[in-house]
C-alpha cells in the first residue's frame, strides 16, 4: 500500500514539535464553500461499514488502543467542578493506564493528548501537569452555547492563553450557519484565531445543532479557511455529540482542505465515544479517510471522559487474557 | 513487531475469520459429496475437485452428474411436484420460513464456506451475499403464505431447472429456488462447476427443513449437466444467470420447447457522476460497484461516465480511494478485494487489460498481491472513447473503464450506447436532474445516489441482451407461474383459393402497408389475391419481405415520442380508434364476414370496440409501486414499455386478433409492427384507415400483410426490434425464439396452442405483463 511519507514526531507525550506548518488559513473563499456536497444516505452506508469492513486484532488491537490513549483530550467540562477535581483527572492524564500493563507492553510514558477544562480550571491543571508534557486545553468562548457578548468571547480566549492553555477550544456561532452568513462566521473565527496566538486553535462545530451534513461540510471549510489548526464536532452537551457520519463528513473537508492547500488540519470528535471498539472504529475511519499522517495526537484527538476504563480494561485483558473489571483501574 | 512498533506504524495487522467449523464439516463427510436426488444423496461416483482460489487448497470432491442422474433428478422433481403444489399456500411457506431461519442458523458456515469456495471476501459474504439469502427466503416465505388468495389467476409452471453462476453461488440459489418453490415448482439445481459447495450445504438444510422428497434436487458438475436440463422434455423451466453468450445458446436450445425461461446475463453498466454530486460519495460509491466482489459482478458499475468539468479531481480522489483497498486473503475480515475465481477468469481479464487498456491511460492500485492464488489489483482505465473495446466489452473483474461527458443528454446516450442494459447508477445532488435521467437510462434497475442496493422485494433483471425477466417482488413471481389461460390445439387456416369463376368489382380498391403512418406499396412489388368464399374478390393483399421489415421497424423506432407521451393521452387515441370504428361498425361486419365465411363479424367489431375501451382503460391505471426496501427512501417499480413490438396476429378474428395484441401493447407506450392475419388480411388493411382518422402518430402502429413464414425470420432476427409475439395460426414458436436470440428480444409465442380471442383469454393482466419491463429504480434520501 502507498502511505503518505510525511509522518509526525515523537506521539506520545506532548504536543510535537511541529513537523507539520500550522495553517495559516486563506481567503474565504465562497465558490469552494458552496461547492460542497454531503450525502446523507451515501455517508452513513460508508459509515456503517467501516466498522465491518476493518478488524484490529490481538497486538495491533493493543497497539491501536494506546495510539486511542495518547489521542484522548481527557476532559472535565461540569459546573461542579473542583481544584481537587481537576488535579485527579490530571494524574489520570499523566499515568493513563496502570504501570504494570504498561511495562507489559514495553510503553512506558504513555499520556493522553491532552486535559480538557474550563477557563476557571486552567491554571490549576497547568500547574497539576507541569513536567509532564501534557498540555491543557481550555474550552472557550462562552462554551457552550457561544452566546455571550462577543468581546468578552474574544478576551476569554486571551485569559486562557495567559493562564497557561496551549489549545483553545471554541464553539462557533451556530447562527452564521443556519442563516448562511458564512463571512460572518469565517471573521469571527480568524479573529479568535488571530487572539489564540501561539496556543492551537480548536473549532466545535456542535454538528448536532447544525441542522443537515451539507451544513457541516461547510462550515468544517470556513473554519479551516479561517485558520482553524483542528476541527471538532461537539460540545459534549449538544443532544447529538460525536458520531460516523459526522465525522467522515469532516474528515472528508479537511482531506479537501490538504489536497488544494497543502495543509493537514486536526478533526476532534467529541461525546459519545465511550467503548474500546469505538475508539477502533474511529481510527479505521481515521486512517482510511485521511490517512497515516493523521494517525499522531497533533492531527487527531478524542473528546472523552469514559472511553479510557474501557479501553484499559480492554489491555488489561490482551495482557493477562481475562476479562478485566472496572474496579481494577484508577480513576480520573 | 513489537506494541511499539506497531503504535508508531499503525498497521492494520491480519484479522482472519477462522475456518475450523468449515474444514470440520468438511471432513465429516470424507470431503466428497454425492448428489442429493428425490431426498437422498447417492455415493459419489466420479467427482471433481472444489479448490479455494485463494490458495488453491483442495476443498472437497464433488460428484460430476451424469445423465442418468439427471434424468433422475428430473424425474423425481416432476413426481414430487403435484404433491408440492397441491400443498396449501401455508404449507410451502412453513417449509420456506424453516429454509429462512436454517440459513440465520448456521449463518457464518455458509459465509466461510463461500468464501473459501469462491474466492470473495468474508466480509461481503458474511454481511451481503447470506443476510440477503436468508432475507429472499423470508420474502417468498411470505410469498407462499399469499399465493392462493392473491393469485387465483395463476398456476406453477412445473419443473424448474436452475443454472446459476460462481459469482454469487448461494445468492443466485436463493433468488431462483426461494420464489420457485413459493410458487409450487419443484427445482433441480445445476451449480458452476467452480463453487458447487454452498449449494451441497444447502441441499443438507433442505433435509433439516423437512423439505419433501424431490422437491429440491442438486446435480452438480460440468457446463453439460445444464444443456441436458435445458434439452430435457420434463423440465418446464429454465433460470439461468450467468454470461449473454451461454444465455444465448439456451434460447436456442430451449426454443420452441414451450419452456418458461428467464435469463439475467452481462452488463455493462454505467455510473454516472454529475459535477453537483457529492463527489467523495461517489468516489466510495465506486468502492462498492465496481470492487464488490472482484467486480465479478453482472450489474457492476463498470463504465465510468463523468462530466468532464470534474473529470481529473475525480479521477486523482478515485486513485487514492483505490490505493487504500486492501487486496489478500478472503478470509482476512480487513480485505476489501478477494481472490478471482480462476485461473482462467484471472487471464481472461489480463488479456483484456493488456490489449485494450494501451486506447486509455491504465492505473493500478498501489498493493501487494499475495504471491498464491488468483488476484487482480483494482484497475482503473481513463480517456477511453465509447468506440474502444473495453468500453463495449464485459470484463468481469476489478477493472474500471472512463470517459467524460458534457451534457446531461450526452450523459444518457453515452450510458445507451451498449448493447446491454442491466443497472445504472446516478450521482448528482439535484434529484430534479437524477429523476429525469433515470427513465432515459436502458437499465432494469437504476440506482440514484447509491449502487449495488439489493432486496428481496424489489425487482432485479435487465433489459436488451442483459436478459429478460426479474428476480425479486411481485414482478419476480411471474417468472415461476403461468396464467391460467384454456387454450387448444393450433390450427392454421387456409385462405380462400380463386374460384373457377371469378366475381370481380370494376373499382379496384388497393390495399397497401401501413409504415410510418404513411400507406406503402410492398417493396418486392408482389400482391396476392383475396377471395370470399363465395368466389368475390375481395381486394388485393401485398406480400411483405425483408425490406419492408426494415422499414417498418425504422418508422416504428422513430416513433419513440408515443412512450413518453402522457398515459391520458394514449387513452384518448385508443377510445378514440374505438370510436372511430364503431362508425364504421356495419362495413368491417361485412368485410370480415365475406373474409371468413362466418356470421359473426358484428360480433368481432363489437367486442374489438370492448377491447379497444378495455385497453384505453388501462393506460394510466397500470401502476407501479413503492417497494418497501429496507432503506430510508423508495424503490420505485415503474412500467416501462418493452420499445419496438413485433406482432404476428392469428389467423382467425381478422381484426379481433389484431386489436386485442395492438392495443394492449401501444397502450403501454410501445410501438408496433403488426403482420396482419394470413389468410383474412384486409380487416387489418381497412383498419389503417380508422388509425388514420384517430390521431395515432406516425410509426406507432405499422402493418405488413403476407406470409408470415416469408418474413418471420426478418423480423423476429431484427437486432431493433425489443420483442416478438408470434400468435399466427402456423406455429412459429421455434423459428421467432430461435431468431430473437440475436439481440435476446423478449418472446411471447403461442406453443401451437389457440386461445379463445372472443373469450376473457383475450385480454388481461398477461397482456400487460408482456407489454412492460419493470424498471427498479432506487432513490434513498435524507439531508
Amino acid at each position: 500500500m502507498k502511505t503518505d511519507t510525511v509522518r509526525t514526531g515523537g506521539e506520545t507525550a506532548q504536543l510535537p514539535q511541529a513537523v507539520e506548518t500550522r495553517n495559516p488559513g486563506q481567503p474565504l473563499d465562497m465558490d469552494w464553500v458552496m461547492s460542497a456536497q454531503a450525502n446523507r444516505s451515501a455517508i452513513e452506508r460508508r459509515a456503517a461499514t467501516i466498522g465491518t469492513r476493518r478488524s484490529v486484532k490481538k497486538a495491533h488491537q493493543a497497539a491501536w488502543l494506546l495510539k486511542a490513549i495518547s489521542m484522548i483530550d481527557l476532559t472535565t467540562l461540569a459546573g461542579d467542578d473542583t481544584p481537587g477535581r481537576v488535579r485527579r483527572l490530571c494524574a489520570k492524564a499523566a499515568h493513563p493506564v496502570r504501570a504494570e500493563l504498561l511495562e507489559a507492553l514495553d510503553m512506558p510514558g504513555l499520556t493522553t493528548g491532552a486535559v480538557c477544562v474550563y477557563h476557571e480550571m486552567v491554571a490549576t491543571a497547568v500547574e497539576a501537569l507541569a513536567g509532564t508534557g501534557v498540555p491543557v486545553a481550555a474550552v472557550s468562548t462562552g462554551f457552550p452555547a457561544g452566546l455571550s457578548p462577543y468581546r468578552l468571547r474574544i478576551a476569554e480566549i486571551g485569559e486562557s492563553v495567559a493562564a497557561g492553555a496551549r489549545e483553545i477550544d471554541i464553539v462557533i456561532s451556530r447562527r452564521h450557519v443556519l442563516t448562511g452568513n458564512w463571512q460572518a462566521l469565517y471573521d469571527e473565527v480568524r479573529e479568535m484565531r488571530a487572539e489564540c496566538g501561539e496556543a492551537h486553535l480548536k473549532t466545535i462545530l456542535a454538528t448536532g445543532e447544525l441542522g443537515s451534513l451539507r451544513n457541516v461540510a461547510r462550515a468544517s471549510l470556513v473554519c479551516m479557511m479561517a485558520g482553524a489548526d483542528f476541527i471538532k464536532t461537539s460540545t459534549g452537551k449538544e443532544s447529538v455529540n460525536a458520531t460516523l457520519p459526522v465525522s467522515l463528513v469532516m474528515m472528508r473537508a479537511i482531506r479537501d482542505y490538504h489536497e488544494r492547500t497543502g495543509y493537514r488540519v486536526g478533526y476532534k470528535p467529541a461525546g459519545g465515544i465511550s467503548t474500546a471498539k469505538d475508539s477502533l472504529t474511529y481510527l479505521a475511519l481515521l486512517k482510511e479517510e485521511l490517512g497515516d499522517a493523521w494517525l499522531t495526537p497533533h492531527l487527531f484527538r478524542f473528546g472523552a471522559s469514559s472511553l479510557l476504563l474501557d479501553i484499559e480494561r480492554q489491555l488489561e485483558h490482551y495482557v493477562t487474557g481475562h476479562y478485566s473489571a472496572g474496579y481494577r483501574h484508577a480513576m480520573g | 513487531m513489537t506494541i511499539k512498533d506497531i503504535f508508531d506504524t499503525m498497521e492494520w495487522g491480519k484479522a482472519p475469520e477462522s475456518d475450523g467449523e468449515v474444514q470440520a464439516w468438511l471432513e465429516a463427510h470424507d470431503r466428497k459429496f454425492g448428489l442429493f436426488i428425490d431426498g437422498k444423496w447417492t455415493a459419489p461416483g466420479e467427482t471433481f475437485d472444489a479448490r479455494n482460489p485463494a490458495n488453491d487448497e483442495l476443498l472437497a470432491a464433488v460428484t460430476k452428474a451424469g445423465l442418468d442422474d439427471v434424468n433422475a433428478a428430473v424425474a423425481a422433481a416432476k413426481k414430487a411436484q403435484g404433491k408440492w403444489a397441491g400443498l396449501s399456500g401455508h404449507q410451502r411457506a412453513k417449509h420456506l420460513y424453516a429454509l429462512a431461519r436454517l440459513v440465520q442458523k448456521h449463518s457464518r458456515l455458509l459465509a466461510v464456506l463461500e468464501t473459501m469456495d469462491n474466492g470473495k471476501p468474508i466480509r461481503e459474504s458474511r454481511d451481503v451475499d447470506v443476510p440477503l439469502v436468508a432475507r429472499h427466503f423470508y420474502y417468498h416465505a411470505g410469498m407462499a403464505q399469499l399465493m392462493e388468495r392473491e393469485m387465483p389467476d395463476r398456476e406453477a409452471l412445473g419443473v424448474a431447472g436452475h443454472i446459476i453462476p460462481w459469482n454469487f453461488p448461494l445468492l443466485m440459489l436463493a433468488w431462483k429456488v426461494a420464489p420457485a418453490l413459493a410458487m409450487g415448482n419443484t427445482v433441480v439445481l445445476k451449480p458452476a462447476s467452480a463453487t458447487s459447495l454452498s449449494a451441497v450445504l444447502f441441499a443438507h438444510l433442505t433435509q433439516e427443513a423437512g423439505l419433501p422428497p424431490g422437491v429440491f434436487n442438486l446435480t452438480t458438475g460440468p457446463g453439460r449437466i445444464g444443456t441436458v436440463l435445458c434439452e430435457h422434455p420434463d423440465v418446464d423451466k429454465i433460470a439461468f444467470t450467468g454470461s449473454t453468450e451461454v444465455g444465448r445458446l439456451i434460447r436456442h436450445a430451449t426454443a420452441g420447447s414451450g419452456k418458461g425461461l428467464t435469463l439475467e446475463l452481462g452488463g455493462k453498466s454505467p455510473y454516472i457522476v454529475f459535477d453537483d454530486a457529492d463527489i467523495d460519495s461517489a468516489v466510495e460509491g465506486l468502492v462498492d460497484a465496481i470492487w464488490f466482489n472482484q467486480g465479478q459482478v453482472c450489474c457492476a458499475g463498470s463504465r465510468l461516465i463523468v462530466q468532464e468539468g470534474i473529470a481529473e479531481r475525480f479521477y486523482t480522489k478515485l486513485k487514492k480511494r483505490m490505493d487504500k483497498l486492501r487486496i489478500g486473503d478472503p478470509l482476512d475480515k480487513s480485505i476489501d478485494v478477494g481472490a478471482i475465481i480462476d485461473r482462467g477468469q484471472l487471464e481472461s481479464i489480463a488479456q483484456m487489460v493488456e490489449a485494450g487498456g494501451k486506447e486509455g491511460d491504465v492505473y493500478q492500485a498501489a498493493c501487494t498481491l499475495p504471491n498464491q492464488g488468483c488476484y487482480y489489483p483494482p484497475t482503473l482505465i481513463t480517456g477511453l472513447a465509447p468506440a474502444a473495446e473495453l468500453m463495449q466489452e464485459e470484463i468481469f473483474g476489478p477493472v474500471l473503464v472512463a470517459t467524460t461527458f458534457r451534457t446531461p443528454a450526452e450523459a444518457v446516450a453515452l450510458a445507451n450506447n451498449t448493447r446491454y442494459g442491466l443497472a445504472a447508477t446516478v450521482w448528482s445532488e439535484n434529484m430534479n436532474l437524477a429523476l429525469d435521467i433515470a427513465p432515459k437510462l436502458a437499465a432494469g434497475v437504476v440506482w440514484l445516489n447509491t449502487t449495488n442496493a439489493f432486496d428481496a422485494a424489489a425487482g432485479f433483471g435487465g433489459v436488451r441482451e442483459s436478459g429478460f425477466g426479474r428476480e425479486g417482488g411481485w414482478e419476480g413471481l411471474l417468472a415461476y407461474t403461468r396464467p391460467k389461460v384454456k387454450t387448444k390445439p393450433l390450427t392454421a387456416l387456409v385462405a380462400v383459393p380463386a374460384p373457377k369463376a371469378a366475381e370481380v368489382d370494376a373499382l379496384d380498391r388497393t390495399a397497401k402497408f401501413f409504415v410510418g403512418g404513411k400507406q406503402a406499396r410492398p417493396d418486392g412489388g408482389y400482391s396476392r389475391a383475396i377471395w370470399s368464399k363465395r368466389g368475390k374478390l375481395l381486394g388485393h393483399a401485398g406480400l411483405a419481405n425483408r425490406k419492408d421489415v426494415r422499414n417498418a421497424v425504422e418508422a416504428a423506432r422513430k416513433a419513440e415520442g408515443w412512450a413518453k407521451a402522457t398515459a391520458h393521452l394514449r387513452a384518448q387515441i385508443l377510445f378514440y380508434i374505438g370510436e372511430n370504428l364503431s362508425a364504421r361498425a356495419e362495413e368491417f361486419a361485412t368485410r370480415i364476414n365475406a373474409l371468413t365465411g362466418a356470421r359473426n363479424g358484428a360480433r368481432e367489431v363489437e367486442l374489438t370496440i370492448e377491447r379497444l375501451f378495455t385497453w384505453a382503460a388501462w393506460c394510466d391505471k397500470y401502476d407501479g409501486a413503492v417497494k418497501p426496501v429496507p432503506m430510508r427512501g423508495a424503490a420505485l417499480a415503474t412500467h416501462e414499455p418493452v420499445g419496438v413490438v413485433g406482432i404476428f396476429c392469428p389467423d382467425e378474428a381478422p381484426l379481433l386478433g389484431l386489436v386485442s395484441l395492438m392495443a394492449p401493447a401501444i397502450a403501454m407506450g410501445n410501438r408496433v409492427v403488426l403482420a396482419a392475419s394470413q389468410p383474412y388480411p384486409l380487416a387489418a388493411t381497412d383498419f389503417y384507415q380508422v388509425l388514420e382518422t384517430s390521431d395515432v402518430p406516425p410509426g406507432v402502429v405499422n402493418i405488413l400483410t403476407g406470409l408470415h413464414n416469408d418474413f418471420a425470420t426478418a423480423l423476429a432476427g431484427h437486432l431493433d426490434v425489443d420483442a416478438i409475439w408470434a400468435h399466427s395460426g402456423a406455429d412459429l414458436s421455434a423459428l421467432v425464439e430461435h431468431e430473437a436470440a440475436g439481440n435476446l428480444k423478449r418472446t411471447w409465442v403461442n406453443n401451437a396452442r389457440a386461445r379463445d380471442w372472443f373469450g376473457t383469454d383475450g385480454e388481461g393482466r398477461e397482456f400487460l405483463h408482456h407489454a412492460t419491463e419493470v424498471k427498479t429504480t432506487w432513490i434513498p434520501w435524507g439531508e
